[in-house]
């Protein structure tokens, strides 16, 4: 136990003493200007390396104790403190103990003109001996841009670059049955006004722009879509793309007109920009960036009183693309 | 000892001219000058987090159904790419830190390197001959924020699907060759080929942070070639002359405080400050979107101006030449970045002033470029702030349609007025450092006149 005592007190004796306190006059040549010592500092400087060795500890202690549910925030702040409190260490020993002189040094030259002209005429030189200067320059321009662009070609496979029809085809045609999210068919009578539903093709991939349905039923005097949609929404009942045509994002807001005065309209709303289309006219803008309306479903009534696509959407699913509007999906 | 070891160096490898070179060279002081400091040390933390991070990332975007200590997300669909990213918050020791540490260093990274650019923009430090540093500072902004995007978009969730799916609007919106090339890159329509993920795993991992590296360490050898600039703090400092500490003894300990700053505060944020709670957003799926939908504060600018742009795509005939996502996804940030490209040449063609420049000038001293950039951060700034007018609508309940017809003239209109008045600021301030200096000679010369003053 003793010895124990011995040990720690010449231990701390050797960590706390000043060694050499007084520095062996070096005066035949300094570099830097002398400097007194700041005791007061270097206790400092010793406190903070304390204090992080400390917190670095506390780190390692947090992450290996098993009883916490939670330790992110202690985890966070017994790291983030260690390397603090070595910051300001640091700081204490820039701004307070080490030798700080300001020094003045010349701007480098801005230019070399010995070096500028040697260079240039080692170029010169080095083409005397071609004749058709301009020629082989030409040749060889071609033929690395040639090979440029061979090397670039493989990148072509990274996607169908030409074959656009990538962007025109839906899973839905005539007859196809639309379920929800449970995957089990809808029926009519279960579609509600004042609410919005999700629906999808039955059997197909969910997971692409052209398969999910934004449901929503009106009032059948409430309805004035374009011509030629006449059988398209039976009992009311509406069928849109719920992909965006502005940005892609998924309609997940129906605006139910709570005042009348200022937005008389339900609208479909995208969440991502505030594109506004209206349901009640074929899925026309009413508001925000949107380009082009909403691409609709015909729907019909099945015998069973399930819903089912009668066709195709009325226009490409998801954002514009150069040839947006010459081509009807497929 | 340390004669040996550079003794060891120097023999070795020639090293210790060199060596004195770098520790004897002169950093000017100004509390300015540490913001791209900042930048670099936060890409240094995100590197070291980042690297981390790869240990547990899964880049497979096959589903699997939850099984773990989340509750709420209890069996659900989901990809492998998200639940490995909910796992390494949820069940990885420390992960969360990490992954939070990592989120912060992206946010404080562009923070940093978007005030530098400020600074030396208004400044002046761009100026001959320091053009090519000032570039590829730039170029390191966008690679910083395209960096960020696919970071954030790697993990799946929700909030990252949809910021995806604006981004392939907005590829595919580009005059010609958009729908080409969306192709190309999502490898299909969206939501893409299962090879997709890869492509952006290996750009955010390699591809786009060794290009960060590399023009990182072209800037700072072109930095170093050319020396920093320094303000006109005193008669000493010329055109001629730099003045100001030396990397060894007293520059090191700064720069190294500052490193371990930086570091220190992301970390504490990573630990005490929730960012991107991703099992609260759920897992991606085309159909679901979120209400209340933000980015990370660096693409604030770009949905504002999603928004903002009235809705008609450009067609002819029944060509669709410009849809309408080009506009404030594509156009505007080229813009932007445009002119912060060709400013340089812009200012020396307007000023003819071709001669090298090593003094700094402050905002005041050159009204009209400090009028141009501020009425450019007002534009930038107030497109920034339109991204938020669906909060202010939930918050505080004014119209949301009202407020987007008032940005969409403020926008237009307040930068000429901040240019107008940040113009005659500078001029005002110029004018009272001159009465001010003109009225000290003159009470000098009374001074001196009746006696009474020091002569000197």
């Amino acid at each position: 136990m003793s010895r124990l005592k011995d040990w720690l007190i010449a231990a701390g004796l050797l960590a706390l003493g000043r060694a050499g306190q007084t520095p062996p006059p070096r005066a035949e040549q300094r570099v830097l200007p002398p400097g007194l010592p700041a005791p007061r500092d270097e206790r400092r400087v010793l406190l903070l390396f304390a204090a992080a060795t400390i917190c670095a500890i506390a780190f390692v202690a947090i992450y290996a104790l098993d009883r916490l549910p939670d330790p992110t925030q202690l985890l966070g702040i017994s790291l983030g403190l260690a390397l603090i409190f070595l910051a300001a260490a640091c700081l204490v020993i820039a701004k307070r103990l080490v030798v700080t002189e300001e020094l003045e040094e010349d701007y480098p030259p801005l230019e070399h003109e010995a070096e500028q002209e040697e260079l240039v005429l080692l170029v010169e030189e080095s083409g005397e001996r071609f004749t058709r200067k301009r020629l082989v320059t030409l040749a060889g321009a071609g033929a690395a841009g040639a090979l440029g662009v061979a090397l670039l070609t493989p990148l072509v496979s990274l996607g169908p670059v030409l074959d656009m029809a990538t962007f025109l085809r839906t899973p839905w045609s005539r007859g196809r049955r639309l379920v929800g999210e449970n995957g089990k068919p809808l029926a009519a009578e279960t579609i509600e006004e004042g609410t919005f539903y999700t629906a999808y093709p039955e059997g197909a991939d969910r997971e692409q722009l052209a398969a999910p349905l934004v449901l929503v039923r009106l009032p059948r005097s409430a309805l004035h879509l374009p011509a030629g949609r006449a059988g398209w929404a039976p009992h009311g009942i509406l069928a849109y793309s719920k992909i965006c045509t502005h940005a892609g994002c998924a309609i997940a807001l129906y605006r139910t007109p709570t005042f009348p005065l200022v937005e008389p309209k339900p609208a479909l709303v995208c969440p991502c920009h505030y594109s506004t289309f209206d349901p009640a006219s074929g899925g026309t803008v009413l508001f925000g960036p949107a380009g082009r309306p909403l691409p609709q479903l015909p729907l019909e009534i099945d015998r069973a009183g399930n819903l089912r696509a009668a066709g195709n959407f009325s226009g490409p699913v998801g954002p514009s693309w150069w040839g947006v509007r010459m081509k009807k999906p497929t | 000892m340390i004669a040996r070891t550079i003794r060891y160096l120097d023999e070795r490898a020639g090293a210790a001219p060199l060596l004195k070179k770098a520790l004897r060279y002169v950093f000017p002081d100004h509390w300015s000058f540490l913001l791209g400091e900042v930048a670099l040390y936060c890409f240094v933390v995100l590197v070291a987090t980042g690297v981390y991070l790869t240990f547990f990332f899964d880049d497979s975007t096959a589903p699997t159904h939850y099984t773990g200590p989340y509750r709420p997300l209890d069996g659900v669909e989901m990809s492998h790419a998200y639940r490995s990213v909910v796992d390494l918050s949820l069940s990885v020791k420390a992960g969360l830190l990490i992954r939070q540490t990592h989120h912060w260093a992206a946010d404080v990274f562009i923070v940093a390197i978007v005030l530098h650019v400020l600074r030396i923009f208004f400044t002046g430090a761009f100026r001959r001959p320091r053009e090519l540093t000032y570039y590829l500072g730039v170029t390191m902004l966008i690679l910083a924020v395209l960096e960020g995007y696919l970071g954030y978009s790697l993990v799946d969730d929700l909030l990252s699907g949809m910021g995806l799916a604006i981004g392939y609007a907005v590829a595919l919106s580009i005059p010609f060759v958009g729908a080409n090339l969306a192709a190309l890159i999502w490898g299909g329509a969206f939501p893409g080929a299962p090879s997709f993920w890869s492509r952006m795993y290996i750009m955010h991992v390699l591809v786009l942070p060794i290009l960060i590296g590399v023009l990182l360490a072209a800037h700072l050898a072109l930095v170093a070639a050319r020396h920093h600039t320094q303000f006109r703090e005193s008669p000493r400092h010329t055109e001629r002359k730099v003045i100001g500490l030396p990397t060894f003894p007293a520059q090191a300990p700064r720069s190294i405080a500052l490193a371990l700053t930086v570091a220190g505060v992301l970390v504490l944020l990573g630990g005490l400050v929730q960012i991107n709670p991703i099992w609260l957003w759920g897992p991606y799926h085309v159909a679901e979107g979120t209400n209340g939908a933000q980015p990370d504060w660096y693409l604030g600018w770009l949905i504002g101006a999603l928004r903002l742009v009235p809705g008609f795509d450009l067609v002819i005939g029944s060509y669709t030449l410009v849809p309408n996502p080009f506009w404030g996804g594509a156009l505007f940030p080229l813009v932007v970045f445009g002119f912060l490209y060709l400013w340089p040449t812009i200012e020396r063609r307007m000023t003819g002033d071709r001669r090298a420049h090593n003094l700094l000038d402050r905002p005041r001293d050159n009204p009209w470029r400090t009028a141009i950039g501020a009425g450019m951060v007002t534009w930038v700034f107030l497109i920034f702030i339109a991204g938020s007018a669906d909060r202010v609508f939930v918050t505080f309940g004014i119209h949301y349609v009202s407020q987007i017809w008032f940005y969409r003239v403020a926008v237009w209109v307040a930068p000429i007025v901040v240019a107008l008045i940040t113009k005659r600021i500078c001029r005002e301030l110029v004018a009272g450092e001159r009465v001010a200096a003109i009225r000290k000679q003159a009470e000098r010369e009374v001074a001196t006149l009746s006696g009474t003053g020091r002569r000197d």
